[in-house]
């Protein structure tokens, strides 16, 4: 019994919608640039992926705008965009036949930011009345299941950058045990002052200011990541199903390993190269079945080495062709790795490779195949996901075609 | 990862945090008593709230063993589920043989917000400044702006490598992180799941937000009463801290080693009501079907179910809307089935307040011995079970129903039977 992608709603910083956001994805086309959801320039990182051209007023109702933050305006716009691409009409379902399932790295930060600043500075008879839940973790899966009235089994995980494929292996999991559909992904953003002031904190994010030198995972210069916001949400279904109704599919969500590194001076090996294992093993795949990874891309030269190693020890030195295009969007957060899951499914279906952007002098020793440039025209069959989360969270996902993966 | 639901999931170590006692002991020893451990918030001042009633626990890290370091690094919900995660592994003798086989899965509602909201105030100097200022920032703070933080260290904290991952689902967290954690176990991603859940949120952010919808209690003048699920004088719930995180083992291995066993967890589900993001439908419908699935899950019948620990917040629309949700799914079978609300004791702790309520449905079970239902002397007419008022009840208890219900329309219900 596999579980197959039906449908597909993209909000990337690269293109708002899937054609828009794949077209730029396969050409190269970035949307990395300087901060303008507020003024960056006190702050020592100042540039970030922002989802271009989007008028919440144009996609959200009313009486929704004043209860949602960005992130959750972006997430309910790419989830009726996933609804509509899979030509499903909700009210047609079983009555708890619909669930959803999504990824969070750090809530509706801004609508936080902003509640915080009027307790703080006025009192707290201004804090809003949607304080409660606009900013919290669970917003998103919960404002879905509103919108769309999907009254069947949920769910919120958070992994940081890894959520995005630990809430589709959960999706996929409740497609096992009987329910007709799933949405699902992440989409994420804590673009305000306080968000970015956190996000800082960690050390990690690139303080160049050309977007196209800031965020380069695998290169020589690598020196941090550029964040950015928005992900993708992904509908699924179980095959038999989605047959019936004569569903377009994307592809099968064939396999998932999720590992956790050891502590830190404990000498173990990372948990990553074992994610991938388990992920190829569970979707009845050897390495050589696999066309293309979808890498991490951490932009930390540390990270990078990391990730390259646990690639060749599965694969072999350049035995695989590696992607990160996340050089063109920057690091989504909960979205990112979700986003990944598209582009690899779009990969399959167009039979091309997106391309890594910006890489002029890839790292020595790392031994990868890497994608640069300009994207590469191949039958995908096969790819693999990979996604870390701050703090050592390891997840791998496969998706195959439809006659992969059973 | 084919599901193998031959495998089965049991609770073979505890720990809690909750007010009015520090470990286990101390927390079935204030449940049975049915004393109340809310009080006149402390944490701050409260003078301009509309709540300023609390259950805080008198947590301290530094006593509980934690390294000055570990103290600055964690906000007060990671430090409660790392002390947690000790006495559960102490209780349960669990000792990591093959890390890779140990997972890890934390729920929290509102993750680090005490020190997020220090944080804020520092860096925009008190609400000054919207551009807020990075440069005096603790280094830490990446940590408590995403929650997985707490995941981490528990599992650095036990040495799991296996599968990790922080569960938010509003107030069923505690209930959804188990029920992830017996997930799994059963499709046989782990042999061990370090699971429960940790919630610090008594902080003036989170006051002020449900003061803004007056979800809160208002019965400043009596504090130790004003936590009053099922009664007819109910307000809203008392805002709670606490933490609880059990050793879950698949039920050969835990045998394998001679383990303690309290409970299994035979059968979970979740539903949404997709009807308002802090509102219920008062016929209790979506409730009443994660019941009804987690028995199939669990395959009983409603009529196995001894006891019921309740949501029971005290709020107006919850007591209402689980009374139903109760005897929609169980029949008449609600009306002979003791029902109560540990809150009414301990408060609402969010997203922690259901791996607590686990914690107390297995040492029901254990102890044989039904919590009560603390301040309800005149029931709500609309409450009409058997809510266990005032006093603790000794009764054969072989299977629990643990349920749950928090904003997004989250509705969550958990099984427990003794392991013959």
């Amino acid at each position: 019994m596999s579980t197959v992608v039906t449908g597909v709603g993209v909000a990337a910083p690269n293109g708002l919608g899937r054609d828009a956001f794949w077209a730029a994805t396969v050409a190269g086309v970035g949307g990395i640039g300087r901060i303008s959801r507020f003024d960056p320039s006190g702050y020592p990182a100042q540039l970030a992926g922002e989802v271009p051209g989007y008028e919440a007023a144009e996609h959200i109702p009313s009486r929704l705008m004043a209860q949602t933050d960005h992130m959750t305006r972006l997430a309910l716009t790419a989830a009726q965009w996933a609804l509509a691409d899979a030509s499903v009409d909700p009210a047609a379902l079983p009555e708890f036949g619909m669930g959803v399932v999504t990824a969070s790295a750090s809530g509706g930060f801004e609508f936080g930011h902003r509640e915080l600043e009027k307790l703080w500075s006025k009192g707290s008879e201004h804090v809003s009345a949607y304080q409660s839940f606009a900013w919290f973790y669970a917003v998103n899966t919960g404002q879905l299941s509103i919108r769309h009235g999907m009254r069947g089994p949920t769910g919120v995980l958070v992994t940081e950058q890894a959520g995005g494929l630990d809430a589709v292996a959960q999706a996929r999991r409740q497609v096992r045990k009987g329910v007709q559909l799933v949405m699902t992904g992440g989409v994420d953003a804590s673009l305000c002052p306080w968000g970015w002031t956190a996000q800082l904190a960690n050390g990690l994010l690139s303080t160049g200011r050309d977007p196209t030198t800031a965020f380069l995972p695998f290169d020589a210069n690598a020196s941090g990541y550029v964040p950015g916001e928005g992900g993708a949400i992904l509908v699924l279904e179980d095959e038999q199903a989605a047959a019936r109704r004569g569903a377009a599919v994307y592809g099968v969500i064939a396999g998932y390993g999720a590992t956790f590194d050891p502590r830190p001076g404990s000498g173990r090996p990372p948990g990553l190269r074992r994610a991938a294992e388990m992920a190829i093993s569970d979707a009845g795949l050897t390495p050589a079945d696999i066309d293309v990874v979808f890498a991490d891309g951490a932009g930390v030269a540390q990270l990078d080495r990391d990730e390259a190693e646990a690639i060749t020890a599965v694969f072999g030195p350049r035995g695989v062709p590696v992607t990160a295009p996340k050089t063109m969007t920057g690091r989504l957060y909960s979205g990112g790795a979700a986003l990944d899951l598209v582009s690899a499914l779009l990969s399959i279906r167009h039979g091309v490779i997106p391309p890594t952007t910006n890489i002029r002098r890839p790292a020595e020793g790392l031994h990868l195949d890497l994608v640069r440039d300009v994207a590469r025209e191949t039958p995908v069959r096969a790819a693999l996901v990979l996604a870390r989360g701050y703090g050592g969270f390891n997840a791998a996902m496969v998706v195959t075609d439809e006659r992969n993966g059973r | 990862m084919t599901s193998t639901s031959d495998r089965r999931v049991v609770i073979t170590g505890i720990g809690v945090i909750a007010p009015g006692g520090l470990g286990t002991k101390a927390f079935w020893e204030l449940l049975t008593a049915g004393r109340t451990a809310t009080r006149t918030l402390s944490f701050f001042d409260a003078t301009p709230f509309r709540s300023r009633v609390a259950a805080e626990a008198d947590f301290d890290p530094a006593a509980e063993g934690l390294s000055p370091q570990e103290v600055r690094r964690m906000d007060r919900a990671a430090q409660m589920a790392v002390v947690c995660t000790r006495e559960a592994l102490a209780d349960s003798g669990f000792e990591v043989a093959d890390p890779t086989r140990v997972g890890v899965s934390v729920g929290t509602a509102v993750g680090a917000t005490m020190s997020l909201e220090e944080e804020y105030v520092v860096v925009s100097d008190g609400g000054r400044k919207w551009l807020t200022d990075h440069r005096y920032a603790t280094p830490h703070l990446y940590d408590y702006l995403v929650p997985s933080s707490f995941a981490r260290e528990v599992a650095w904290s036990v040495g799991a490598e296996g599968p990790a991952t922080v569960v938010s689902t509003g107030c069923t967290s505690g209930l959804d992180s188990v029920g992830h954690a017996r997930e799994l176990i059963r499709e046989g991603s782990a042999d061990v799941m370090i699971a429960g859940a940790t919630d610090a949120p008594i902080s003036p952010i989170t006051v002020a937000c449900f003061d803004a919808i007056k979800a809160t209690t208002a019965r400043n003048d009596d504090p130790w009463h004003a936590s009053r699920p099922f009664d007819n004088s109910r307000d809203g719930f008392v805002l709670g801290e606490g933490s609880a995180m059990f050793v879950l083992e698949e039920l050969e291995h835990a045998r394998r080693r001679g383990a303690q066993i309290y409970a299994e967890l035979v059968g979970f589900a979740s539903r949404s009501n997709a009807f308002h993001m802090t509102g219920l439908r008062p016929d209790g419908r979506e409730m009443a079907e994660a019941i009804r699935v987690a028995l199939a899950d669990a395959r009983l019948p409603g009529e196995a179910v001894d006891y019921i620990n309740a949501h029971g917040s005290g709020t107006k629309q919850n007591d209402r809307h689980e009374t139903a949700a109760f005897k929609r799914s169980l029949g008449d079978h609600a009306y002979r089935t003791p029902v109560s609300s540990i809150k009414s004791m301990i408060g609402h702790s969010l997203g922690a307040i259901g791996s607590i309520e686990i914690a107390a449905s297995a040492l029901a079970i254990k102890h044989g011995v039904v919590p009560p239902t603390a301040n309800l002397h005149e029931r709500d007419p609309e409450c009409d079970l058997d809510y266990v008022p005032l006093t603790a009840r000794e009764q054969q208890t072989d299977v629990v129903l643990s349920v749950g219900s928090g904003f997004g329309g989250f509705q969550s219900a958990m099984l427990l039977a003794r392991v013959a």
